[in-house]
């Protein structure tokens, strides 16, 4: 019998409409629904991580003053923000919030190719969301360990929460790995099988190429946790010695024996770099869109930024081990992964240039997203630099342990995505919401937090280089950091204190316009990409009502010459392409 | 338009080949389903892949001698000691298994549902024996005073190391007899008359990707 594809079967009336309230809000399987229930989860264990970040400023800015935290709770709230922040928040919130709702929107299909599996996805990872929260309320408290959750110091006494603590966490990173290739699986083969005619590969935006790319680095790296999480438990619970050498602890031998720490360091860092793109890639695809629009221009070097996405992700697996210089390894090595870690810079500098060449004689439009896009180029060119320096070994040990790093990676991987997450939901609020947000409250809350995040980590870079050593609850007693260090240290926590506070604009502004902003049109920024093409604001299950679309171009038709508008939506045949009369 | 430039410098074959496969609505000629099962698959060689190298690397770290396949994994038959035969017979039935697996796939697709569902019943069960013969190694290790954490006869990894990799595999056997089953109970009732029997090569992909793994970890632990 003849195979005819599925997507040549529009499936419409096959779709699980719902019926009630709770089938189309709580156990949805339309794929905005899960987004929205993906993306809030991840917002409020985000919040949690903030407050944890704020605490340990507290400390850090003002020692004598407050007496919030003791140490072991310092050590606590480092690990917790960190893990948080990384994968419940980050990667929650880009694949499994942005993930589901643009995709199926922006490459025309009705929905994921496996909704009941997409739905299956968010319950797991509220589970392992909970599973984390948990730990928060067993005895002994969640894991001071580090957000790396190295072995031995992780599982042994000493550690805060090294008992439950440590297993809860195990416990939920699988639990969440399980729910992320769900996820990941379906979008994955949404994007390859399930696109409307005439959207080919190089016709897709780049919002669906870096959620596609990096999708596929989360199937290849998070096995990597997975292992590691599951030899861990097995060191913790059954005594086995995988990441445990011969130990001793208060004075009394353990019975472990010949394990390999730097084991788990391979293992977890296997799945640590691809993480990092895991994150970036997403948000350097947001932001192209949102730049592309508000400038009025096509992406400069379109096919460059596919190609420099798919390098990225392939390089990003050969990169690990430059975390663990300071582990130590063979120079040959140090060299190999100094190497590729430089090469990196060049598809992600290309990157750079051309959101710049974007911009260059753009119409700027200078709405609120696009504050937060340019924001974004700035921040993210700032912590690429350090990035450099970090890559060498012998520049990277004496910065390893430093606020150096922390300056480096908070501006790489956590203001940047973090700024195109809100230029994105400023961006897209209109489409999800079907109101406009407050103008005004949106570029204030901007102001604060740019400007708020340099306030921040521009010092922290200059700590760093005086040796202020990161990780530590109390500076104490140290010859060689000066007096001021500490004056240093309590501007960074009135301003994180000041940032942290302004986000409340955020949410008062998206709540408040729920309700009272203006009634968007279906497409306010005049953009060409597909999902902005819908029948209904905001997007109805099913998406596009009775006729799927076709697309006859790419999704950067901005000020085409000749066309009277300045955008062709992607769906607009060419015949149907208005254009300016001769004797103008 | 973006699609039919040609770059400059890269051959015309290779341009086509992207051009190929970035044509619109769907990258491979297959049901999502089996589209899905393939990318799941490589993220599971992955997971194996990360298993072994962690194998591999504590068998190098221990610093006790590693116990000997010959004698460790040898039954006593007729008074003799016959090394490495219950693993050869459960090789062997997992690999017959993968065969009759296959004819599953073809009578599928000839819409024989009634050979296609006892081919794959016989399938299912011959994993079932699998998942049983190890069951009965592990009890025999188990008695001889094997576990995850001590091992009598040398490195205490060589006991956690076989646990935990063996039961990882016994699980993705065991997950896939179940799999089985269910399939061929739904052939059997006509639940894919109308869509296609996709649906046993996909169950059969999975189940050939386990007999895979399997020819590694005998290769990796009872051969090395």
């Amino acid at each position: 019998m003849a195979y005819v594809p599925l997507a040549d079967q529009d499936n419409e009336a096959d779709l699980h409409h719902p019926h009630s309230w709770v089938t189309k809000y709580v156990w949805s399987q339309d794929h905005k629904v899960i987004a929205i229930q993906y993306g809030g989860t991840a917002i409020l264990v985000g919040i949690a991580a903030l407050m944890l970040s704020l605490l340990m400023r507290m400390q850090l800015g003002f020692p004598e003053t407050f007496d919030l935290i003791d140490p072991n709770a310092y050590y606590q709230s480092v690990t917790m923000h960190g893990m948080i922040m990384v994968v419940y928040m980050l990667t929650a919130l880009l694949l499994g919030g942005f993930g589901n709702y643009m995709v199926p929107l922006m490459i025309g299909a009705r929905d994921m190719v496996f909704p009941f599996l997409n739905m299956l996805s968010f319950w797991f990872y509220l589970v392992s969301v909970l599973i984390l929260m948990a730990s928060f309320l067993v005895g002994g408290g969640p894991t001071g360990a580090g957000w790396t959750l190295y072995p031995p110091q992780a599982t042994l006494a000493g550690t805060p929460g090294h008992d439950m603590g440590i297993i809860l966490m195990l416990m939920s990173l699988a639990v969440f790995v399980v729910a992320f290739t769900m996820g990941g699986l379906n979008y994955v083969t949404t994007i390859l099988q399930n696109r409307a005619r005439g959207m080919t590969l190089m016709r897709m935006p780049l919002t669906v190429w870096g959620i596609f790319v990096a999708t596929v680095l989360g199937l290849f790296a998070f096995p990597a946790l997975l292992v590691s999480v599951i030899m861990m438990t097995f060191d913790t619970l059954l005594g086995t010695s995988f990441f445990m050498p011969a130990i001793i602890e208060s004075g009394t031998a353990l019975d472990h024996n010949g394990g390999s720490p730097v084991l788990f360091q391979h293992l977890f860092w296997f799945f640590g770099h691809p993480e990092v793109y895991i994150v970036a890639l997403p948000a350097f695809g947001l932001v192209s869109d949102v730049l592309s629009t508000h400038a009025r221009k096509n992406i400069f070097g379109y096919r460059m930024m596919v190609w420099a996405i798919i390098a990225i992700g392939g390089l990003s697996f050969i990169v690990w081990a430059h975390h663990m210089y300071v582990s130590g390894m063979n120079p040959y090595f140090g060299f190999f992964f100094a190497t590729t870690t430089l090469i990196i810079a060049v598809p992600t500098a290309l990157k750079v240039y051309n959101w710049v060449l974007t911009l260059w004689e753009g119409d700027i439009r200078l709405n609120a997203p696009m504050y937060f896009a340019i924001g974004f180029i700035f921040t993210f060119i700032h912590g690429g630099l350090t990035g450099l320096f970090l890559g060498n070994v012998v520049i990277d040990l004496p910065l390893s342990d430093t606020y150096f790093v922390v300056a480096h990676f908070h501006m790489v991987m956590g203001v940047s995505p973090v700024l195109v997450i809100f230029a994105s939901l400023y961006h897209w609020y209109p489409k999800m919401s079907g109101r406009m947000y407050h103008e005004g409250l949106a570029k204030l809350h901007f102001w604060i937090t740019f400007l708020g995040t340099y306030a921040i980590y521009l010092p922290m870079h200059y700590l760093g280089f005086l040796g202020v050593p990161r990780r530590y609850y109390a500076l104490g007693q140290t010859d060689f950091i000066p007096e001021s260090a500490q004056d240093l240290n309590a501007g960074i926590t009135i301003a994180a204190l000041i940032v942290g506070s302004a986000q409340i604009l955020f949410f008062i502004n998206i709540l408040w316009s729920l309700r009272n902003g203006k009634k968007a049109e279906s497409n306010p920024w005049g953009a060409a990409s597909l999902e902005w093409q819908t029948p209904d604001t905001p997007p109805i299950h099913g998406n596009w009502g009775k006729e799927l679309p076709t697309v006859y171009r790419w999704a950067y038709d901005y000020s085409v010459p000749g066309a009277k508008e300045d955008f062709i939506p992607q769906n607009m045949a060419d015949a149907d392409v208005e254009m300016e009369s001769k004797n103008d | 338009m973006m699609s039919e430039s040609v770059v400059d410098g890269v051959p015309s074959g290779v341009t086509g080949l992207v051009e190929d496969w970035a044509s619109d609505k769907q990258a491979y000629n297959v049901p999502w389903g089996k589209a899905m099962m393939w990318i799941f698959l490589v993220s599971d060689t992955f997971i194996f892949t990360c298993f072994l190298t962690g194998y591999l690397n504590v068998r190098l770290t221990t610093t006790e001698p590693w116990p000997l396949q010959t004698e460790i994994f040898a039954l006593t038959l007729f008074g003799q000691s016959v090394p490495l035969v219950l693993i050869a017979i459960m090789t062997f039935i997992l690999i017959t298994s993968s065969g009759s697996m296959a004819l599953a796939v073809n009578f599928g697709y000839r819409r024989d549902k009634t050979k296609t569902f006892w081919l794959m019943v016989a399938t299912a069960l011959l994993g079932a024996s699998f998942v049983g013969m190890q069951a009965f190694e592990w009890t025999k290790l188990i008695q001889e005073g094997v576990r995850p954490w001590a091992n009598p006869f040398g490195a205490a990894q060589f006991g956690s190391v076989f646990f935990m990799v063996t039961g990882f595999h016994g699980l993705h056997v065991t997950g896939g007899v179940i799999y089985l089953l269910v399939v061929a109970n739904k052939i059997r009732k006509g639940h894919y008359d109308k869509k296609g029997f996709e649906i046993v090569e996909i169950a059969g992909l999975y189940w050939h990707f386990v007999d895979l793994v399997w020819v590694f970890i005998f290769a990796f632990f009872y051969l090395l």
